[in-house]
């Protein structure tokens, strides 16, 4: 097989439970290089535990997940990291390290894992905020920082190491319609250059990014496929989730 | 820092307080800088400021710790590739092997100076004089291994504070219990810790235990 037929992340018969809950049950999704796929669903049904599992920060209990073509869930340390170091993630609250500045937030990675000079990675930090719109903010601690703001400096953090792979965990919860808007203009910024998985409720957003809607239902993928194809699913929630307001 | 001077300069009088009034009544007025010294030096100092760590920077520990946990920082760092451990976890314990001892040398002089400033007050005793007999009955064997035992203190307090808080996965109520348990049990493990360094002390330095 090719390299270009290779799916950025593949799900194979995922299942996930949290002691007698069973969150994932036998998930398969493939995403294409530098599609971008949003996962809906009601609360509760597993989104944000998909996103972990292909980063690995749960493993599952059957099924396996592929990530440029690398079983992420036979890997453990330095190999799990290099995949790893392919992906971003923007966590729901941002996830801001509270006892760093923005710019220390953004230099972490950079002095953890690459041999940038201090002015080299001054250079990517400025351009990364620059990007976001958090240029004037560099010094500021997350407690100082608007909930648009962290989701901003969130996304630059995930950014940083420019990822081949974009998971965004709920980007526009808790903002305001304007500014989850303007977080979605970042995320179609990058559309063009990275493959994105956004776990989302804001079906408005999410029709304007995604190329294909992935819906879970009661930890079931229930539906997959293009927006507009999904209005007339034969599954009610479907049908719901993809057509809300 | 605050924490221990406040409680060294309380314990030094306490101390000096309760001895003086038994050690006249027997003539033995004398020795009272010497045993302010040795019971500074070798439990006193030790065994209070591990406790006190342990309330203060153990709980701060834990509660950190499960609260980067429970905001999904803990997540963060290891999404980026970073190793949380390393990050979080190894410097802390560093900092509290290094600092134990630190802070029980402290401990020791701010016991000793209190003691000296009651003894001074109370009976006009130069300073020259106290620490003579102060220093009279104590060797280096009385002073550096119950000091260094201190590090092993800094590790248990440590090590138990992070596996309270990096372990925890129960939100706003699992850094309430990180905190708890961070206290209780390094607390714990202190004291009988303490039990087993101070047979160890005896055996590997046989004069002090005469």
């Amino acid at each position: 097989m090719s390299n270009a037929n290779i799916p950025a992340v593949a799900l194979d018969r995922v299942s996930k439970a949290f002691g007698e809950k069973q969150v994932l049950r036998d998930v398969s999704l493939s995403v294409a290089e530098r599609e971008t796929i949003c996962i809906l669903g009601r609360s509760g049904t597993g989104k944000s535990v998909t996103l972990k599992l292909i980063i690995a920060l749960i493993k599952p209990d059957a099924g396996h997940i592929w990530v440029g073509g690398e079983d992420i869930t036979q890997l453990e340390g330095l190999p799990l990291s290099r995949v790893r170091r392919q992906m971003g993630f923007l966590f729901q609250n941002a996830a801001l390290f509270d006892f760093l500045t923005v710019y220390d937030n953004l230099a972490l990675p950079l002095r953890r894992l690459t041999r940038r000079s201090d002015q080299e990675i001054a250079e990517i930090i400025d351009r990364v905020l620059c990007q976001v719109g958090l240029s004037g903010d560099r010094q500021k601690m997350p407690v100082e920082l608007s909930g648009g703001m962290k989701k901003r400096a969130g996304l630059a953090r995930a950014l940083v190491l420019e990822p081949q792979i974009l998971l965004v965990d709920e980007p526009s919860s808790g903002l305001d319609r304007i500014t989850a808007s303007e977080i979605d203009d970042l995320l179609l910024e990058q559309k063009r250059r990275t493959t994105m998985i956004i776990v989302t409720h804001d079906v408005h957003g999410a029709r304007r990014i995604a190329d294909r809607f992935a819906v879970l239902d009661r930890g079931e993928l229930a539906a997959l496929g293009k927006p507009q194809d999904l209005e007339e699913h034969e599954n009610e929630t479907v049908r719901k989730l993809v057509t809300e307001a | 820092m605050p924490l221990i001077l406040s409680s060294g300069i309380a314990l030094g009088l306490v101390i000096t307080l309760h001895t003086r009034s038994e050690m006249i009544k027997f003539g033995t007025s004398a020795l009272i800088p010497e045993v302010q010294c040795r019971s500074f030096f070798i439990e006193i100092g030790p065994l209070v400021t591990a406790l006190l760590i342990a309330g203060r920077v153990g709980a701060g520990m834990g509660a950190s710790l499960a609260e980067m946990r429970a905001t999904e920082q803990i997540d963060a760092i290891e999404a980026l590739s970073v190793d949380s451990f390393k990050l979080l976890v190894v410097p802390r314990i560093a900092a509290c092997v290094l600092a134990l001892p630190l802070l029980t040398m402290f401990m020791d002089f701010c016991g000793v100076l209190s003691g000296f400033l009651l003894e001074h007050f109370l009976s006009h005793l130069s300073l020259q004089l106290y620490i003579a007999r102060a220093l009279r009955g104590v060797e280096w064997s009385s002073f550096i291994p119950p000091t260094a035992k201190t590090a092993v203190f800094g590790f248990i307090i440590g090590t138990v504070s992070c596996f309270f808080g990096y372990t925890t996965n129960q939100g706003a109520e699992g850094v309430r219990r990180a905190a708890t348990n961070s206290v209780v049990v390094s607390s714990l493990l202190v004291i009988l810790a303490d039990v087993l360094l101070v047979k160890l002390i005896f055996i590997l330095f046989p004069e002090t235990a005469v």
